[in-house]
């Protein structure tokens, strides 16, 4: 039986927000090839698409990049209008890519030695 | 064709970024020897609007305000050892700015150098009405425009420095077209030479925010850590002839280049992986790979092209109304549950001026979201130091400022203890986009003359 783990995904991945207009998009790069497989599983459209339920996404696109070992997530009017209508201080939504990296996930316990952080 | 690497510099991410950036770049370019360019990337979505009201208020402004600062320490040098520099830092003036450049120039004992000035951008003159009536429709005559830009590609800067222009002054030219017109001129490539001019397009992406490659915006102690965050080192870019780039930094320079900080920049405002569209290509990078050379070297791969967009993209900026903010601080023993009360009073006082917005500094701000319903969902808790901000949008400035009245109030009549009130009312830009076929936007350089 293969004993796991739950960590946050910030252990596991980085990753960057970028804006245009009300569209936000989020990289999620895992910090080693190893854990790749269990992202892809667990950090979904739908899961990304929780973890934002109160910004009310109109949409979300996963894009992914085997290559990198690292995805793209492109949330569609989650900003409340971006920098030209939000109220938010963060009017770009810069430190969204933190709330999805609090994202939880499970991870096998043979991989515990490819997480950062402690 | 040219073979030898070509070496492009970048200097600056965004207006307002460190004036001391470039005198490390700029020297590393010379220590490599070989042909190189500096530039700066000083334009986001909504400066060009800024830059237009100055150029409003003062006719020979208009552009990057901080010109004079990012090139005099460098200028001297660049011209000595032939670092050509490519900038958007003309803004909405660059005829201006290439006057003041000639001017500094003077200032500093220097000869006057080749400046080029590309033109096409600007859309915002009564002629081009009927093109952005015809590509938005007839609700841009309700807008007060303030700017109107195409997003204008590479081959006028291109053109400009085959014409031997030693510094190439751009208003909206896309970012990465700062880097791939130098190329373009460099290698000689053919202009639908699609995989390579997508690839040098990902390396003008690499460098085009400056430090954000090399370790700006990356730190996060303890899982991301970086060397030397108040001195980083900013990017270079060796492209070779097929358009495949190593990322570097000046030698001796703070920041880290490694395989992740690339891949946060490669990702960084992409939505399709396939499809990162730009006037000059379609780049594809879902192919894409990094690979670490050595200390702060990284070589990007396997990016592809496809054809360019027949349309170029249009930002055109309009006066919305004003946005009103206002602050209060509450500290110590039941700080949250007065803030909280604060915020009920500003919510009955406002009602009817329109949708509140409400943080919590100290307990929820960034993340929620303007209705409320982030903050809706968190049980009040025991905060000991929490600063209230609200803030509204509203048409008219004299509504706005009824929220920046209502907070000052609160010193006498909101909760106990209430201090450092801070409050403005600043009028607002909206941008709509659209794109226009670019054989309407022709596009060009002029070699300034100077009397």
């Amino acid at each position: 039986m293969t004993t796991t783990f739950e960590v946050p995904l910030h252990r596991a991945a980085h990753g960057r927000t970028g804006d245009k207009g009300n569209r936000s998009n989020i990289s999620v790069i895992a910090w080693d090839p190893r854990l790749w497989d269990s992202l892809v599983a667990q950090v979904t459209e739908e899961a990304v698409m929780r973890q934002f339920a109160h910004r009310r996404p109109s949409r979300v696109t996963r894009h992914l990049l085997p290559r990198l070992h690292a995805m793209n997530f492109v949330l569609d009017e989650v900003l409340d209008g971006g920098v030209n209508d939000a109220l938010n201080l963060d009017s770009h939504g810069k430190a969204l890519s933190f709330l999805l990296l609090d994202l939880p996930i499970t991870i096998p316990s043979a991989l515990a030695d490819c997480l950062a952080g402690s | 064709m040219q073979r030898e690497i070509l070496r492009v510099g970048c200097a600056a991410g965004f207006s307002g970024d460190r004036t001391d950036a470039a005198g490390p770049v700029v020297d590393a370019l010379i220590a490599a020897g070989g042909p190189a360019v500096l530039i700066f990337e000083t334009l986001a979505e909504r400066t060009l609007a800024l830059a237009q009201l100055a150029r409003r208020a003062n006719p020979d402004g208009g552009y990057e305000p901080l010109l004079d600062e990012l090139l005099r320490p460098v200028l001297a040098r660049c011209l000595a050892s032939g670092v050509r520099i490519v900038s958007n830092f003309g803004a909405a003036n660059p005829a201006g700015a290439a006057r003041r450049i000639a001017a500094l120039c003077g200032e500093l004992g220097l000869r006057v150098p080749r400046i080029a000035v590309v033109h096409g951008d600007d859309l915002s003159g009564a002629r081009h009405r009927a093109l952005l009536d015809a590509a938005i429709g007839p609700a841009v005559d309700a807008l007060k425009v303030v700017s109107a830009n195409a997003y204008i590609g590479a081959e006028a800067i291109a053109d400009a420095l085959s014409a031997g222009a030693e510094i190439v002054v751009c208003g909206r030219v896309a970012d990465p077209s700062l880097t791939v017109g130098p190329a373009l001129a460099h290698f000689g490539w053919a202009r639908d030479d699609w995989d390579r001019l997508a690839r040098a397009t990902m390396a003008g992406h690499l460098l085009e925010c400056g430090a954000q490659v090399s370790g700006g915006y990356y730190a996060d102690p303890g899982y991301k850590d970086v060397p030397g965050l108040a001195r980083l080192g900013y990017p270079i870019a060796e492209i070779d002839a097929d358009g495949h780039c190593v990322i570097t930094k000046p030698a001796g320079s703070g920041g880290r280049i490694d395989a992740h900080t690339v891949k946060e920049q490669l990702l960084y405002e992409v939505h399709d992986p396939r499809a990162y569209l730009t006037p000059d290509v379609v780049a594809d990078i879902s192919e894409a790979t990094v690979t670490e050379l050595g200390p702060d070297r990284v070589r990007l791969a396997g990016v592809r092209g496809h054809a360019r967009p027949a349309e170029l993209k249009v930002n055109v900026c309009h006066e919305s109304g004003w946005l009103a903010e206002g602050e209060i601080s509450y500290a110590g023993a039941r700080a949250e549950a007065r803030a909280r009360l604060a915020a009920d009073v500003l919510r009955e006082r406002l009602q009817g001026l329109g949708p509140l917005r409400v943080d919590l500094i100290g307990v929820t701000s960034v993340l929620a979201d303007d209705a409320g319903r982030w903050l809706a969902q968190r049980a009040p808790g025991e905060a000991r130091d929490v600063r209230l901000r609200v803030a509204l949008n509203h048409t008219d400035r004299a509504a706005a400022e009824r929220l920046a009245r209502e907070v000052t109030a609160l010193y006498t009549c909101g909760p106990a203890g209430g201090g450092g009130v801070r409050t403005s009312v600043r009028p607002r830009l909206g941008t709509v986009s659209c794109t226009v076929p670019r054989q309407q936007v022709p596009t060009g350089h002029n070699i300034v003359a100077f009397a």
